[in-house]
């Protein structure tokens, strides 16, 4: 997997804190990557969130990669060979095109980016149960891991602008220090508000600081004696508040790096 | 480097009798956000302010120093504080926030901070984390336990808590009153016992009472944006220092404790790994300082 990505982003070993003008002269010269939005079930907030940065990305866009594949992006059927794919929603099992799209997207591309809750854990997808026109069949969406290999995940419902930016820039830098929690979070696709009950207060790691209450983004969890409470009709099963808790994952170098101590 | 990396360690207090009489103990916090405040260089603070029940804190957003200042003093139960950072952002509509965070609130901000995941337009909006040092924190009932049980006082009495010189102290109208620690020991809430920061080695400033006279504070400056703050409120007369003691009563016992916390924990950890349970940090055997904060 990490000599994929190294593949892909065309480095041996990881380049400290490139100058913007070199990162800029190597990809002039290296072919630019060709990168594929596929779209399945979500509900376009994920490409939203992305184009918000519009001060890197037109530099992006026009500079840095070219845009080969997607619906409304690149003006294209046949879905051609990729260097990465970002997929955003998940995938309904009983969607043929979409489960094709999908698969198909696996074979061409060399990294496949599982973008958005929904292509990562389901989301909010994961509470369908058919029955619904216009396609009452349309029964069971799963997170594309579940179908495919999925190289990394960028989880948030949707993840905000700032993360995107920073994950493009690790990405132009060839910083794997900074990539490699998405690669291991392409594993969690069983996502909910209750795993922070399963998943840090049962195992006795809860320290009541009241961060997965800050980050979950449809107010489902309150903070009662100094443990999260969870409001379960109002969980979409994104897994931030269990991505943002310190006590999941503690990325302590990068923060060090990050503030310069 | 058990107490972190920092530019700057001296001895300090406010300089404001009032903030003096009612802070815990130098009044760094309180004086800093004051001062922040008053020059807008944060146009909010996230504080640990009352709640409903006496000593049982609720987080809120100050926006003026007689904000800040009731909110003084230490409270050793938890003040959810990071979930108020984007209530401050968003239903306040701050632009600069500032913060006091134990360590471990100070691992949550700067996590989100480093990895944005599902938070939007918060990341650059926290200008000053103002970090105090924790060596455990307790449920509300174990300080119920401690207040109403061991000590025989009625919560709404005590005017103030400390621990200090192996003690844990309620201060009343007219009593002083203390259990031995370890009376306290078995109270603590479990996720203290793998935590590897004694001195919010993260924050922008951080300060505690070990260390410094009573009265006094410990203060570290860490980061650029911390240095400045502090600065510029000694400069400005708010604050007062005095160079920190290095010897036994000084920067040899603040050493000494957080190294004991982070030794004990580096136990805990190990043995919890051991039992196969989850912990976010490295096994001893997995990394090069085994006391590093990793
Ligand atoms: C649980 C806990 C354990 C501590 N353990 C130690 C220790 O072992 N050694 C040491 O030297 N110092 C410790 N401290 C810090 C110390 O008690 C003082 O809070 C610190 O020195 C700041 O004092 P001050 O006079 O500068 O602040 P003040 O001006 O009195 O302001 C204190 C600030 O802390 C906030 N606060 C109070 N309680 C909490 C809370 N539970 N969570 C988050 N914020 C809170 C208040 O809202 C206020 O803004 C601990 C603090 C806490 C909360
Ligand atoms: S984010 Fe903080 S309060 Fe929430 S589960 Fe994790 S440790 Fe507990
Ligand atoms: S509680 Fe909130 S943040 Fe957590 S999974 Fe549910 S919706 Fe997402
Ligand atoms: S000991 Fe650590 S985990 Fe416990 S309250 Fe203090 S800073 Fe938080």
């Amino acid at each position: 997997m990490l000599a994929r990505i190294k593949q892909f982003l065309g480095i041996g070993a990881k380049p400290k804190e490139v100058p913007k003008e070199e990162v800029e002269k190597v990809a002039e010269e290296k072919a630019k990557p060709r990168i594929g939005y596929v779209h399945l079930s979500g509900c376009t907030g994920d490409i939203m969130s992305l184009s918000e940065n519009y001060d890197i990305l037109a530099e992006l866009l026009t500079n840095m990669v070219d845009i080969v594949y997607g619906q409304t992006l690149a003006d294209v059927w046949e879905m051609p060979e990729m260097d990465l794919v970002l997929v955003e929603g998940s995938v309904c099992l009983q969607d043929e095109h979409s489960v094709k799209e999908l698969k198909e997207a696996r074979e061409k591309a060399g990294l496949v980016v599982a973008f958005g809750s929904c292509a990562a854990t389901g989301c909010f997808t994961r509470y369908s149960r058919g029955g619904q026109q216009a396609r009452p069949d349309h029964e069971s969406f799963v997170p594309i891991a579940d179908l495919v290999k999925v190289d990394c995940a960028i989880p948030g419902c949707p993840p905000s602008p700032e993360i995107i930016a920073k994950t493009v820039v690790a990405v132009i830098n060839g910083d794997m220090d900074y990539l490699q929690p998405m690669i291991d979070l392409a594993g969690y696709t069983e996502a909910c508000g209750c795993d922070l009950q399963y998943k840090v207060v049962n195992q006795a790691l809860c320290i009541g600081c009241g961060t997965c209450a800050m980050a979950c983004q449809t107010r489902a969890l309150t903070m009662t004696d100094g443990r999260p409470e969870l409001t379960s009709a109002r969980c979409v099963k994104c897994g931030i508040c269990y991505v943002q808790c310190p006590r999941s994952w503690w990325p302590a170098d990068r923060i060090k790096q990050d503030l310069g101590l | 480097m058990v107490l972190g990396t920092y530019k700057e360690v001296v001895t300090a207090r406010s300089t404001d009798k009032e903030i003096q009489k009612i802070a815990q103990d130098g009044g760094i916090v309180s004086a800093l956000f004051c001062y922040a405040l008053e020059e807008k260089l944060i146009d909010g603070a996230v504080v640990a302010g009352p709640g409903k029940d006496f000593w049982k804190p609720e987080p809120m957003v100050a926006q003026t120093a007689d904000e800040i200042l009731a909110a003084a003093g230490t409270k050793y139960t938890f003040s959810p504080n990071v979930l108020m950072l984007k209530k401050a952002v968003r239903q306040y509509g701050l632009e600069k926030v500032g913060t006091v965070a134990i360590p471990c609130q100070t691992m949550g901000i700067r996590k989100m901070q480093s990895y944005p995941f599902g938070v939007r337009f918060l990341a650059d909006k926290i200008a000053l984390v103002t970090g105090i040092f924790c060596m455990e924190n307790f449920p509300f009932a174990s300080l119920q336990t401690f207040i109403s049980e061991k000590m025989g006082v009625s919560p709404e009495l005590v005017e103030k808590m400390d621990i200090g010189k192996g003690k844990f102290w309620v201060h009343t109208a007219d009593d002083v009153l203390s259990i031995p620690l370890k009376e306290t020991h078995g109270y603590e809430q479990s996720g203290c016992k793998v935590c590897l920061d004694y001195v919010a080695e993260l924050a922008d400033v951080s300060t505690g009472s070990v260390g410094s006279p009573d009265g006094w504070s410990t203060v570290f400056t860490r980061t650029d944006a911390g240095e400045t703050v502090f600065k510029a409120a000694v400069e400005a007369g708010v604050i007062e220092t005095k160079p920190v003691d290095t010897g036994k009563f000084g920067l040899e016992i603040l050493t000494k404790l957080a190294t004991q916390k982070k030794e004990k924990a580096m136990k805990e950890i190990d043995r919890r790994k051991s039992m196969g349970l989850p912990v976010p940090y490295k096994a001893s055997s997995e990394k090069e300082d085994p006391l590093a904060n990793v």
